[in-house]
């Protein structure tokens, strides 16, 4: 496929990085050579350096055959212009655009055909904030992935001594929770996958990942290790845009104190949150968290732009006695380094958003990806069509369908109900599939296998 | 000194204007076929548009814009020119009355205070009475505002003078691009509620002229009634239920009822913080009162206790000063309680007196946030009243204003005990002067007047009514050496 990527910010050139793996032709424009240099050194890729909104830009980086125009500089307005000339001058058929303004994402009809012809529009920000709410709201979890609506949920979560799985095989779940319906997506154990059968012995330490009804997640959780005491004090270190989105999101439940070093910005967040204590002061000034206890705090997040910064402010957070601290990092190869050590969780924002473009770009009915294990193993929500003749998944069991060696179907949504995926479950047309994948190298093979093959139409 | 004779001429033009208000007695006179009025009402007018008249002509040659200074010294030379021109009525028919008790009365009645001198309220023509009570009305939005909104020759300085006359802290608010817009708009939404009261009253019982006058007094939150019994004279739940609703409408910010009444949303009160913590102290006050008034056995029957409590409360509380009983005979936490009501409940942009509720919520949650400061040093949050941040100048200038306002108070309160009255009635006669509403405890209680003062005394409380209705900057900023200096 033809993609044509405005802005080589942090999200162009994850989802560049990304897309260049699939087997993709990437264009990408930036108003800032330098960035595009950096980025060609590394990735085969074409890029252009100049206005991502004027026409002449878009005409040379070749937007007449594009298939897909992903629109993510930092402009708002850029994006939105782009989306519009892309439609009007050049029918490109999908068009992407990243949309952090609530003033237009509350207005539906900005985005139609009469107007920006915006087909879909992302904000990273709000995905990361979700996602960090659904760790405050599970704090047991290291992930929490929404599918279908957020009907179904796959959560990842460390086995610790105390759950009473830990040490048994994994039949034993269903023997002593038989009213609550769970599967057993996979299992990392010391970072190498396992293909989890019914005989797999969970141990101490085992990254788990499970497929659940969402409100059934509480108490799958419980057979994993000991519940903690639920949050209520939030420390948040940063307030750009996704700290204070997220104090606001956490504010009317929690006990939030936000901490922000430029004292302009924490005037402004002040008049904007209403019960989120602002504090003027430095993330890694371990007087002034002492000052606001941080040995009292269920969850600390460091949110600021710098990686180096939110290492050091979590970790001595966790020093402090923060109870779990989650710390922001672009960098992907510090994320490795800091996961699972006194970092609890080490957001890649990268890889938390990516997902929701990649759902855009693939080929299929795709509804949702997640990006799993720093982009090494992904989850797909794919969509059946078609009929047993002109599918290779409909009318069959899921012991029948030809997966490829480290996939496994965790379970379906169809209408509104959630199926767990067992050997002789049968797929129906329009059920939502939920496709696990070790690695991300048979996401392709996945794809293949539900596409509906030419007779359908 | 030329720009000072520019305020004059202008001044001659309000007078002018101001002078229209006697079409309102006359024709009272008229209807009422009583020609003496009819003659003295015309004389009065005659006079006023002639000084009015003379002052424009003769400074005519200084005509122009108003720079900021002059705008306080206009609002304040005409504030202090109209009760003057209007006492001529009141001098010319009522028998034996001095000028300092007529312009007392007069000023009472524009800054809509509601205390009066005279006696024998019933026998007054019904001119006089009405005149009483539309100067009431024209004060209680304000002469000046009317000025901008349908005098158009005042120009930008509409702006400055507007503010000057408009109580509250944060006046830049504009409803509309243009001053003289906003103040139209705000006439039109008093006028159409005050129509409304005089239906009401009507309605509930009231004779027409009575009607007329107490709606006049109660959207202005003045205080004056026909009656010397004040609206104890009428005995009625029905009347007393629809003033209090009234009064309750006209505590409130009069940009709020423009903006509810142009978006056809009742939800904007709800956006008003300021209604808001209003109406609720007033409500909690009247239950709280009643209450007390029945358990200290003041009324034997609960309902009887909650219908004086609630008349009296919410009037001297929003600042107008009807009284339906004696209050002065409950037990002193009553009336006192009133009294403190009265200082702070009415909001900015409305009809009533006192120190305004914006001002004591800025007060209140700058005490907050002082304490929270302790607890985080490191904290950020700025003042926010309604959601919306209060810049620190703001929340400063309210400081000093509080400060000036204790300080008047005090000051006047002083005079008042140096001319030998007594502590609780020199007190509650300076915060029923300062903060319009009226009636006070002791000698001036709500069974008597300020018929009893001395000469001195009653000049203390018409200065009190006037520092109090232009919220002290104003008239105090012309005694600040700065203001005469260039």
């Amino acid at each position: 496929m033809k993609i044509l990527i405005l802005g080589a910010g942090q999200v162009g050139s994850t989802v560049a990085e990304s897309l260049v793996g699939e087997a993709n032709d990437i264009t990408v424009v930036d108003s800032d050579g330098e960035k595009l240099r950096q980025l060609q050194d590394r990735l085969d890729l074409r890029t252009l350096t100049g206005n991502a909104a004027h026409p002449s830009t878009l005409e040379q980086a070749g937007i007449a055959d594009a298939d897909i125009l992903l629109a993510v500089t930092q402009s708002d307005e850029v994006n939105l212009v782009a989306c519009k000339l892309a439609s009007s001058l050049y029918n490109t058929p999908t068009r992407i655009a990243r949309i952090r303004a609530a003033d237009y994402l509350n207005r539906e009809s900005v985005f139609n055909t009469d107007n920006f012809c915006v087909d879909f529009s992302i904000c990273p920000e709000q995905i990361l904030t979700d996602y960090i709410v659904k760790l405050i709201e599970f704090p047991e979890a290291l992930q929490v992935l929404e599918f279908a609506d957020g009907k179904a949920s796959l959560v990842a979560v460390r086995a610790f001594t105390g759950g009473p799985l830990v040490g048994q095989p994994l039949s034993f779940l269903h023997t002593h929770m038989p009213q609550v319906d769970t599967r057993v997506a996979a299992i990392f154990r010391k970072d190498s996958p396992l293909i989890p059968e019914g005989d797999t012995v969970v141990e101490d330490g085992d990254e788990i990942f499970f497929i659940a009804a969402t409100n059934n997640i509480r108490s799958v959780l419980k057979e994993m290790r000991r519940m903690d005491k639920p949050c209520k004090r939030i420390m948040i270190v940063g307030g750009g845009n996704i700290g204070r989105r997220l104090s606001k999101a956490l504010e009317d439940d929690y006990q939030v104190k936000l901490i922000e070093y430029n004292k302009k910005s924490c005037e402004r967040l002040a008049g904007e949150l209403t019960n989120t204590l602002v504090l003027n002061g430095d993330g890694t000034d371990e007087k002034l968290m002492q000052q606001e206890h941080v040995g009292e705090v269920d969850v600390f997040c460091a949110l600021t732009n710098d990686d180096e910064n939110n290492i050091m402010s979590s970790l001595l957070a966790k020093q402090g006695g923060a109870r779990k601290v989650i710390a922001l990092i672009n960098r992907s190869a510090y994320v490795g380094l800091v996961q699972g050590g006194k970092i609890d969780i080490a957001l890649s924002p990268a890889h938390v958003t990516i997902g929701s473009l990649l759902a855009y770009v693939r080929q299929g009915d795709v509804a949702a990806v997640h990006s799993l294990r720093r982009g090494a193993a992904e989850a797909l929500e794919l969509v059946a069509h078609g009929d047993r003749e002109s599918s290779r998944v409909v009318g069959r069991r899921i012991e029948e369908i030809d997966l490829p060696k480290g996939a496994t179907i965790g379970a379906l949504v169809r209408n509104d109900e959630v199926i767990m995926g067992h050997r002789d479950t049968v797929i129906e047309a329009e059920d939502h599939v939920i496709v696990f994948v070790i690695d991300k190298k048979m996401v392709r093979k996945v794809e293949k296998l539900f596409q509906v093959s030419l007779g359908f139409f | 000194m030329i720009r000072t004779l520019t305020v004059i001429h202008a001044l001659g033009l309000l007078l002018v204007m101001f002078s229209m208000a006697y079409v309102l007695p006359v024709a009272t006179a008229l209807i009422y076929g009583n020609d003496t009025m009819l003659l003295d009402f015309l004389l009065a007018m005659v006079w006023t548009v002639t000084a009015g008249i003379l002052m424009w002509l003769i400074t005519r040659r200084y005509r122009g814009e108003l720079s900021i200074r002059h705008g306080y010294l206009l609002v304040v030379t005409m504030w202090t020119a109209m009760p003057a021109f209007a006492t001529i009525p009141l001098i010319m028919t009522i028998p034996g009355i001095s000028f300092t008790d007529a312009y007392f009365e007069t000023m009472s009645g524009l800054t809509t205070t509601g205390a009066t001198v005279l006696a024998g309220l019933d026998s007054l023509p019904p001119s006089i009475n009405v005149w009483r009570h539309e100067m009431e009305w024209l004060g209680g939005l304000g002469i000046i505002v009317l000025a901008v909104a349908v005098l158009p020759l005042l120009g930008i300085g509409g702006r400055q003078l507007f503010k000057a006359e408009m109580p509250g802290p944060m006046k830049d608010s504009a409803l509309t691009p243009r001053i003289a817009d906003t103040a139209r708009n705000l006439w039109a939404v008093y006028a159409v509620m005050t129509i409304a009261c005089v239906v009401a009253l009507k309605w509930a019982g009231m004779d027409w002229l009575d009607a007329v006058c107490h709606a006049f007094s109660t959207m202005g939150l003045g205080g004056f009634s026909t009656h010397d019994a004040s609206v104890g004279y009428f005995n009625s739940p029905l009347i007393e239920s629809v003033m209090v609703v009234f009064m309750l409408i006209a505590t409130v910010n009069f940009a709020s009822h423009y903006l509810a009444w142009h978006s056809k949303k009742l939800n904007i009160y709800w956006y008003d913080a300021e209604a808001k913590a209003a109406i609720g102290l007033i409500v909690a006050s009247c239950l709280g009162i009643a209450v007390f008034l029945w358990w200290s056995g003041v009324y034997v029957e609960f309902w009887t206790a909650l219908r004086h409590a609630t008349f009296n409360v919410v009037s001297i509380g929003a600042s107008s000063g009807f009284a339906s009983v004696d209050y002065g005979q409950w037990p002193i936490f009553a009336p006192m309680w009133m009294l403190f009501v009265g200082c702070i409940a009415a909001s900015s942009g409305s009809t009533g007196g006192g120190i305004k509720m914006v001002r004591t919520l800025v007060l209140f949650k700058q005490a907050g946030r002082e304490l929270l400061k302790l607890l985080h040093p490191a904290v950020v949050n700025p003042m926010k009243i309604g959601g919306r941040v209060v810049p620190n100048n703001i929340v400063f200038a309210v400081l000093g204003f509080i400060f000036l306002y204790f300080m008047t108070i005090a000051g006047l309160l002083f005079l008042l005990l140096i001319s030998g009255m007594d502590f609780i009635s020199a007190l509650s006669a300076v915060l029923a002067c300062v903060n319009n509403f009226g009636p006070g405890l002791g000698v001036v209680g709500p069974a008597s007047n300020y018929q009893g003062l001395s000469d001195f005394q009653t000049w203390v409380c018409t200065f009190g009514m006037l520092v109090g209705r232009l919220e002290i900057f104003t008239v105090l900023i012309l005694f600040s050496p700065h203001f005469w200096r260039r």
